[in-house]
């Protein structure tokens, strides 16, 4: 089969960029640390989520370590809980763990102008954990069509400095 | 309107004798091909009429700049035509015309049985009215009929029955019109063993076999899961399986829609250039990697989907990545074809050629411009492939950016350009309107380049898409490239472009349509020149298409086996959800 020079060329140069973009995702994954989210989150009895071992009453938790909080939400039409009816607040220079799952239907929940950005799917728990290193205010959405509401379903997110944070709205 | 060539015969009745074969026009060769042709293409049209207004209502709404016509509420059941009608009817009637035209126009040989033929249109186009009676009930208060679960129909939310129904019926009719072709193709066969098979046909092989594959993951979905639970014979579903099951065929569905183009790209783009196509048997390589690689890639629709392990993730992203090689060396043929073709007209020079090209023939600037766009749809698509910058852009407003420059144009301006080359054949009637026609393509053009950039940098901003409302209560986006309201002025200024764009299109349509056959020459010539490089320089295996189609079958079970077994081995419905009636 004759491949004329200038697209045999083209041939090699397309497959070379291929790799490298094999290859930055790879480096992502791999030496950046950046996790997807996956299977790990597990799953929940859709109908009752709370009453599963691996999520528990929507809030914010003290983590495992020291300046690690655990953040559980439960998306539902046409709410975040919590984040809609009052702002999730969380201290700067923090690990946070999200843990989202939905209450009926397939939602989206994203932090406004940032990677955190998951689906909170009926039955599954995602996880997204991330570093937040400066205080500021966040918009929380439903990015998945949800309902004949999904354009109301907000939210917030304050990262306040860690000396304003008051422990006991964790639980 | 006045026909500058009233004086010459008809080009179809001025053939000499022993020529005759070669000079008639396609409707006078093939009359059942033609007529099947021309009736899915005013199918794809009338789709195309509904949902570019229903395009232009969402785009108006959604940026405040007139929300008279409809409420937020109803805005998805206007979004979910627009997806509907766009994505599925227009592109897949057209599909299915232009391919029964290439079926006949390839083999040199009429469809085998015109009642078959006509089967699975009557199908196609019944399926399609259920579906659309379903989604338009739901504007009208006293119809207990809704659908506003977007092209993405996701379960648990749930749609009228007829509305499944209706894509269950349709999908039948795509499967049947497949089979009317390998019938020929069959019969062609015997009449012809050991040839090459000709390159449109053989593209329109590759493109079924890969069909097949793809929907019979929609194919469960609806039969199996949504159409029962909206009867209300099951209870509940399993979400993640279904969405899994959906995105199967939400990918190559994609593929599905840019086939047409890219046959059109490689077989007459060349000839309406000037020139010829490069190469054959690369053209067959680029199918072939189609085949096998569109499938596997469902999950990069669902990197942000829990339930999904990661390495599945990865995988789906190795292929798609692998995926942008057919596109490359789509996108090197095509620009190589067309510079062939300037220099073949006189064109000069490193990027002096470019003038030689016929810029004031629709069928060409169509097709050229389509071209263009793409590769910037295909840019913002690598972004969309890359699984962890994803996470910037998943579900923003940029992913409606990018596939309006894949779908949108890439497809959608093609079949509109190769419309104005090939209606005249199916008809045997000239082209009306010329001038409308000439500056349509530029019309859409501009109309996407506002809209599509606005929407990728309001996308990058964190604007989400699908949703009615511009703007949110408890907080603001804040763009890092230009304002909020400079953006929506854009997407408004260019859906509003666009909505002409289609319009003209499907004037020129109906007045070519309404027009008196046998006036004036056809000013069109639908000879295709063969390839430099042909058939012949190509090693046989690239034709056995049965070999391809394995291979295919066996990527998806590597990519999908192992996923889908786990999310069964708990039982299909569990995780189980009730569906939620919108």
């Amino acid at each position: 089969m004759h491949v004329h020079r200038f697209e045999r060329l083209w041939l090699v140069g397309a497959l070379t960029l291929i790799v490298l973009f094999i290859g930055t995702v790879t480096y992502g994954a791999v030496g950046a640390g950046y996790g997807m989210v996956d299977a790990t989150g597990g799953e929940v009895d859709q109908t009752n989520p709370t009453a599963s071992d691996n999520f528990r009453e929507p809030g914010v938790y003290n983590g495992s370590e020291p300046n690690h909080y655990d953040v559980y939400i439960e998306a539902v039409q046409f709410a975040f809980v919590p984040g809609t009816s009052e702002p999730i607040r969380l201290p700067a220079n923090s690990t946070v763990t999200f843990h989202v799952t939905s209450g009926d239907v397939v939602h989206g929940f994203e932090v406004v102008g940032t990677n955190i950005n998951t689906m909170a799917v009926p039955g599954q728990v995602a996880t997204v954990t991330v570093e937040f290193d400066e205080p500021g205010e966040y918009g929380l959405v439903c990015n998945e069509y949800c309902g004949s509401g999904h354009h109301t379903m907000e939210g917030s997110l304050d990262v306040v400095p860690p000396a304003e944070f008051n422990e006991s709205e964790v639980n | 309107m006045a026909h500058p060539h009233k004086s010459e015969r008809p080009q179809t009745y001025e053939a000499d004798e022993t020529q005759l074969k070669d000079r008639l026009a396609f409707i006078d060769r093939y009359p059942n091909a033609a007529r099947i042709t021309r009736l899915s293409l005013s199918v794809s049209f009338t789709a195309l009429a509904i949902g570019a207004i229903l395009g232009i209502i969402q785009a108006l709404h959604r940026t405040n700049v007139f929300r008279g016509l409809i409420s937020s509420a109803d805005y998805y059941s206007v979004l979910t035509g627009h997806g509907v009608l766009l994505a599925l009817f227009f592109t897949i009637f057209f599909l299915t015309g232009i391919f029964t035209w290439g079926t006949s126009n390839s083999l040199g040989r009429k469809l085998s049985s015109p009642r078959f033929s006509l089967a699975w249109f009557l199908l196609m186009l019944s399926g399609a009215v259920m579906t659309s009676t379903a989604i338009f009930g739901g504007l009208v208060g006293q119809i207990p009929f809704s659908a506003d679960v977007l092209y993405t129909f996701y379960a648990p939310l749930q749609a009228h029955p007829l509305f499944y129904a209706g894509l269950a019926t349709w999908l039948a009719g795509t499967w049947l019109a497949g089979v009317d072709w390998f019938r020929t193709y069959y019969q062609w066969r015997q009449d012809n063993p050991g040839e090459r098979i000709p390159l449109q046909m053989f593209m329109i092989m590759t493109t079924m076999l890969m069909w097949y594959i793809a929907t019979l993951g929609v194919a469960v979905e609806v039969l199996v899961f949504l159409l029962p639970m909206s009867l209300g014979l099951i209870e509940s579903v399993d979400p993640l399986l279904t969405r899994t099951l959906f995105w199967y065929f939400g990918h190559p569905v994609v593929y599905f829609w840019l086939m047409p183009a890219y046959f059109t790209w490689y077989t007459v783009l060349p000839k309406l250039s000037g020139g010829r196509l490069f190469s054959d048997p690369l053209a067959r390589v680029v199918f072939i990697l189609f085949l096998l690689l569109s499938t596997p890639v469902g999950f990069h629709h669902q990197y942000a989907d829990p339930g999904v392990p990661e390495g599945f993730k990865f995988i789906a992203m190795t292929n798609t990545m692998f995926l942008l090689l057919p596109s490359f060396l789509t996108a090197f043929t095509v620009v190589a074809s067309m510079e062939y073709g300037a220099r073949q007209r006189g064109g000069t020079g490193y990027l002096g050629w470019l003038k030689s090209l016929p810029w004031g023939n629709p069928a060409f600037a169509g097709c050229a411009l389509a071209g263009l766009m793409f590769a910037a749809g295909g840019f913002s698509g690598i972004v969309n492939a890359g699984m962890n910058i994803n996470s910037l852009v998943h579900n923003t407003l940029w992913v409606p950016g990018h596939f309006h420059l894949t779908v949108g144009t890439a497809s959608a301006l093609t079949m509109m350009a190769i419309s104005y080359w090939l209606y005249p054949q199916i008809t045997g009637k000239r082209l009306q309107f010329y001038g409308v026609a000439q500056i349509q393509p530029y019309i859409w053009f501009i109309g996407m380049g506002l809209m599509s950039n606005a929407m990728h940098r309001a996308g990058l901003a964190g604007v989400p898409r699908r949703t009615a409302e511009p703007q949110y209560q408890q907080f603001d986006f804040a763009p890092l490239l230009g304002s909020m309201s400079e953006m929506r002025l854009q997407i408004a200024i260019g859906g509003s472009l666009l909505t002409l764009g289609a319009l003209m299109f499907v004037f020129v349509m109906v007045g070519t349509w309404l027009a008196e056959r046998g006036r004036g020459r056809l000013r069109v010539d639908s000879h295709l020149p063969e390839p430099i490089s042909g058939a012949s320089d190509s090693p046989r295996v690239l034709d056995n298409v049965k070999l391809w189609f394995l291979i295919a079958v066996v990527l998806v079970a590597i990519a999908y086996g192992f996923p889908i077994y786990s999310m069964v081995a708990d039982g299909v419905f569990s995780p189980a959800a009730p569906p939620f009636p919108v």
